[in-house]
């Protein structure tokens, strides 16, 4: 078919922009750096769950870490496992579950890497409570292109430690880490759904619900009127009840193919909106629900960004300060309604003040608010470069892991430290984020 | 030869799953060995590579193998096999099962050219397996009951031009495995033959991975339901045995003709 891209061996979730990486595979800790056939530029990748291009690099090698996934030591007495990069937490699960454990912070997704989780150290539902996923990682090896291998900590190279969380890959390859588990008596959540209108009911409820571990809330972004910012807010904390804790089952339903543009109509995702807030009938629902589907509802269809497409998606993930979140929340709100670009599901979240270690981590204090939008020629990107320029007029910052399109510019606005980062990124490591965002510095 | 010994964890009584596994660095190993370390298998290990079996070691025992011993030798010296056969034998406190997955499978052209190269690749893929299976297959016979399961490969069903040197060695393995069968099986001993296709491993990472490429996973789950229902010849993933039917089936005089 003319104009479409030829399938590249390597996507991001988000399945945009398409480039040409090789991809090497790495079996073992020493197989980096190995020998001089080392291409001039790598770039560590995991299972490519972030959507833009921070685990994408033309013209380099992509070094995948899927085949180093050991478990290297577990104390059963604190929590502490030890772990190489490419494990993915979907496998500690299954691993600690049944003896107890659980993620200390988990994103909406587990078939990430740990060190695609420390890359871009990730968040999740309990970020007001825990911080980021590097907060739980309190020592890790960083291999870099010279052939050093440095154990890095708080207390060891701690500079190196700083830039490795969230630093995108890189300073250099991680080997293995270490990741403290949280402990846990149930597989199942104690949850809570609250029906909302408008941000104003969103912010009471996260002020009244703020000693709960986890807490979400899902927002119809297509709606307009009496129903704008419409939502569920949800719950949840883990059971205490003490119960055997089975490992979870493999998922069984794919997305064979790519849908058709028009299954991303604006009715169809009015529709499914409508169908999600709906779902809920009554305003308050409480209940014991499984960690999978609280946790992952959508692990269960494997390759559900093919919804989205040949032509694929784009992520939008803004934090936005509290002293301009509400009213910034309801400005971005605004102008994707009115855009008429419609979302399945859109994420709301209030993130907590407890710091990361990490120098380049995306998450602050405020608001944040995630959505998916698939690419369609002409509206997508005119909007998306609206909404990281309000993001930038606002103080607040987007998530590099979701992006394929703020400016050098902003990112350097997003990240003022951005030029200390750059001074601990090894040589032979780059991206098609970075060169994107620092090409015209 | 360098050779190691290092104790894992403190041996516990013998169990009914004492593995010895040579090749143990090997993926399909890696991936089948973490099928039964969560039930407390005890694991002896032989590899090339310290570091690399020192992981795999840390892996099992991780993840719940009550014992892992590891070894570290160059298998092509077959006369250093009964000597190691018996530290494992000693470190276990007896064997029930040993998967053979070590090979290499070298390069076509280089043993063309020279036949020292295709002399390594049979010493390497048929010799030395051989030399562990006879070991086994009279220790074994002996106890009246014991697995024998070897990575052999759907190569070895047929010479083709561009992998007959490790394709004759995997043949010459195949008849030496449904030998011994024959002959222990009588005593209760049951060799399992495994010929995998395409697996996606770092023996297969140069090659472009197409649709009939398998995980390494995949394959152990086959090999362990193969150990369960006593098969004798596995074919993993099941398709290969009608690709290899219908390559067996071709008459020599085409078959000489063709590309494969």
């Amino acid at each position: 078919m003319p104009g479409t891209p030829k399938k590249p061996v390597f996507e991001s979730w988000g399945r945009y922009p398409r480039l040409d990486c090789r991809v090497e595979p790495l079996y073992w800790r020493d197989d980096f750096p190995r020998g001089t056939r080392l291409p001039p530029e790598v770039l560590p990748v995991g299972m490519g769950r972030s959507y833009g291009d921070v685990c994408l690099l033309e013209d380099g090698t992509l070094l995948s870490t899927l085949s180093m996934d050991r478990l290297l030591h577990f104390d059963p007495a604190t929590g502490l496992l030890r772990c190489e990069s490419g494990t993915t937490l979907d496998e500690i699960l299954r691993f600690a579950v049944p003896r107890g454990w659980f993620l200390p912070v988990t994103p909406g997704t587990k078939f990430v890497t740990v060190g695609g989780a420390i890359a871009n150290d990730i968040h999740g539902k309990n970020h007001h409570v825990a911080g980021t996923f590097g907060a739980h990682v309190p020592a890790f090896e960083l291999v870099r292109s010279d052939g050093a291998r440095l154990t890095c900590s708080a207390a060891e190279n701690a500079d190196l430690y700083a830039a490795t969380i969230g630093g995108m890959g890189l300073t250099g390859l991680i080997t293995w880490a270490e990741v403290q588990l949280r402990p846990i008596t149930s597989r199942k959540i104690r949850y809570e759904g609250i029906k909302f209108r408008g941000i104003d009911e969103f912010l009471a409820l996260s002020s009244s619900n703020g000693h709960a571990e986890y807490t979400v809330a899902w927002i119809d972004c297509v709606s307009r009127g009496k129903n704008f910012a419409r939502g569920i807010y949800m719950v949840g904390d883990h059971s205490e009840a003490i119960e055997e804790r089975k490992p979870s089952r493999k998922p069984r339903l794919s997305v064979p193919l790519d849908f058709p543009a028009f299954a991303l109509s604006r009715p169809t995702m009015r529709l499914f909106n409508g169908l999600y807030y709906h779902k809920q009938l009554r305003r308050h629902v409480t209940g014991l629900v499984d960690y999978e589907p609280f946790f992952y509802p959508l692990d269960a269809v494997l390759h559900w960004n093919r919804i989205y497409g040949k032509r694929g998606f784009l992520q939008f993930q803004c934090v936005i300060p509290f002293r301009y979140g509400r009213d910034g929340i309801v400005a971005i709100l605004e102008a994707i309604t009115d855009a008429g670009l419609a979302s399945f599901l859109a994420v709301l979240k209030v993130m907590g003040d407890r710091p990361s270690p990490g120098l380049m981590s995306f998450p602050q204090p405020g608001i944040t608010l995630a959505l998916d939008i698939a690419i369609q020629p002409g509206v997508t990107f005119p909007l998306f470069d609206r909404l990281a320029e309000m993001t930038r007029e606002l103080g607040g910052r987007l998530y590099p892991a979701k992006d394929a399109r703020m400016t050098g510019a902003q990112f350097r606005a997003f990240y003022p430290q951005w030029q200390q980062f750059a001074q601990y990124r090894d040589p032979a490591f780059l991206s098609a984020f970075w060169e994107r965002v620092t090409a015209d510095a | 030869m360098r050779n190691h010994r290092r104790d894992r964890l403190p041996a516990g009584e013998g169990g009914l799953h004492r593995i010895a596994v040579f090749g143990a660095t090997s993926a399909m190993a890696q991936a089948w060995m973490r099928l039964l370390a969560p039930a407390g298998a005890r694991f002896y290990l032989v590899a090339r590579n310290p570091a690399h079996t020192d992981a795999v070691a840390q892996d099992l025992a991780t993840r719940g193998a009550a014992a892992v011993f590891a070894e570290t030798a160059d298998l092509d010296d077959t006369t250093a096999h009964a000597a190691m056969l018996e530290r494992a034998v000693a470190a276990l406190g007896g064997l029930d099962c040993a998967l053979i997955a070590h090979g290499s499978l070298g390069s076509q052209a280089a043993g063309e050219e020279d036949f020292a190269e295709a002399a390594r690749s049979l010493q390497t893929n048929f010799l030395s397996a051989a030399s562990l299976v006879t070991w086994l297959a009279n220790y074994f016979a002996e106890k009246r009951s014991g697995v024998i399961a070897v990575i052999s490969s759907v190569a070895g069903d047929r010479g083709r031009k561009s992998n007959y040197i490790y394709g004759s060695a995997k043949a010459g393995l195949n008849a030496f495995l449904a030998g011994v069968r024959n002959r222990v099986d009588r005593q209760g001993v049951h060799v399992l033959t495994i010929k995998p296709g395409f697996v996606a491993t770092p023996m297969t990472a140069h090659l472009p991975q197409g649709p009939l490429f398998v995980t390494p996973q995949t394959v152990a789950q086959d090999i362990q339901r193969a150990i369960e229902k006593r098969r004798d010849t596995l074919y993993t993933p099941w398709f290969w045995r009608w690709i290899m039917g219908i390559i067996r089936a071709v008459p020599e005089w085409k078959f000489k003709r063709m590309d494969l």
